[in-house]
């Protein structure tokens, strides 16, 4: 399994670049020829983690988000979103679906529609020092073409 | 964003374009103007002309559902595409008998 591609981005925790963020990594992957659910899929998965970091992350004031994201030859895109923000006390707990720490009308099914969209999803979180989540999902039938 | 009419004591909200956390509040904020304004008996949320929709759009139904039964009217959800089945179904917003 090689790397055949690689991009990194960072813009700053406004809400206005969730959707950039989303079609920025969408974008990126066409070349693998993905269908249109697994392009919605990956959006989807790409949305949720980006504004956990935007909306939780980063709480008081503007921090930066990360996004990696690497195409290896065997179809597999590997997506990492990650901030230096304030870190998750308790990963499993966060990830339940229905939990949030928000009052603001968020259902709390961020993580859920991540692990339901993507083929496996990791957090890694410090607090005080960020979070970090990895998405990863292989598109079936990835094409490269004669690049 | 939203296109808000109101006919008979149904408020009808079509939605449009791509609901994400930016983008919610203001909807929410446009339907929820209405609603106080004219007290429907019924909310129509359209999601036909909707392309994409991630967890947020899963808060406002859920936020609108709340909203629409205080003021003893109900919620209706219809015209889902095809591409936002599989949140839908995630959400578990079927059990709650609003989508048409």
């Amino acid at each position: 399994m090689n790397i055949v591609n690689s991009m990194k981005l960072s813009f700053p925790s406004k809400s206005m670049n969730e959707s950039f963020a989303r079609a920025a990594v969408a974008a990126f992957l066409l070349p693998l020829d993905p269908t249109v659910a697994e392009i919605a899929d990956i959006k989807t998965a790409v949305s949720e983690a980006v504004t956990n970091a935007i909306v939780h992350a980063y709480p008081d004031a503007y921090g930066t988000v990360y996004i990696e994201a690497q195409l290896t030859d065997n179809g597999r895109a590997v997506i990492k979103i990650r901030d230096k923000g304030v870190g998750i006390p308790d990963i499993k707990q966060a990830m339940e679906p229905l939990y949030t720490t928000s009052t603001d009308e968020r259902a709390g099914l961020g993580f859920a529609v991540m692990q339901s969209f993507c083929d496996r999803v990791k957090v890694r979180s410090t607090v005080g020092k960020g979070t970090t989540v990895t998405l990863e999902k292989t598109i079936l039938r990835a094409s490269y073409g004669k690049r | 964003m939203v296109d808000i009419t109101y006919h008979n004591g149904v408020v009808t909200a079509k939605l449009f374009g791509e609901i994400d956390h930016h983008i919610a509040p203001s909807i929410r904020g446009e339907i929820d103007a209405y609603c106080e304004s004219y007290r429907p008996s019924r909310l129509i949320l359209d999601f036909g002309k909707v392309g994409f929709m991630d967890s947020s759009g899963i808060g406002l139904i859920m936020g609108r559902y709340r909203m629409i039964s205080l003021i003893g009217g109900r919620l209706e959800v219809v015209h889902i595409p095809k591409n936002l089945k599989k949140i839908f179904v995630l959400s578990g917003l079927e059990n709650l008998g609003v989508m048409k």
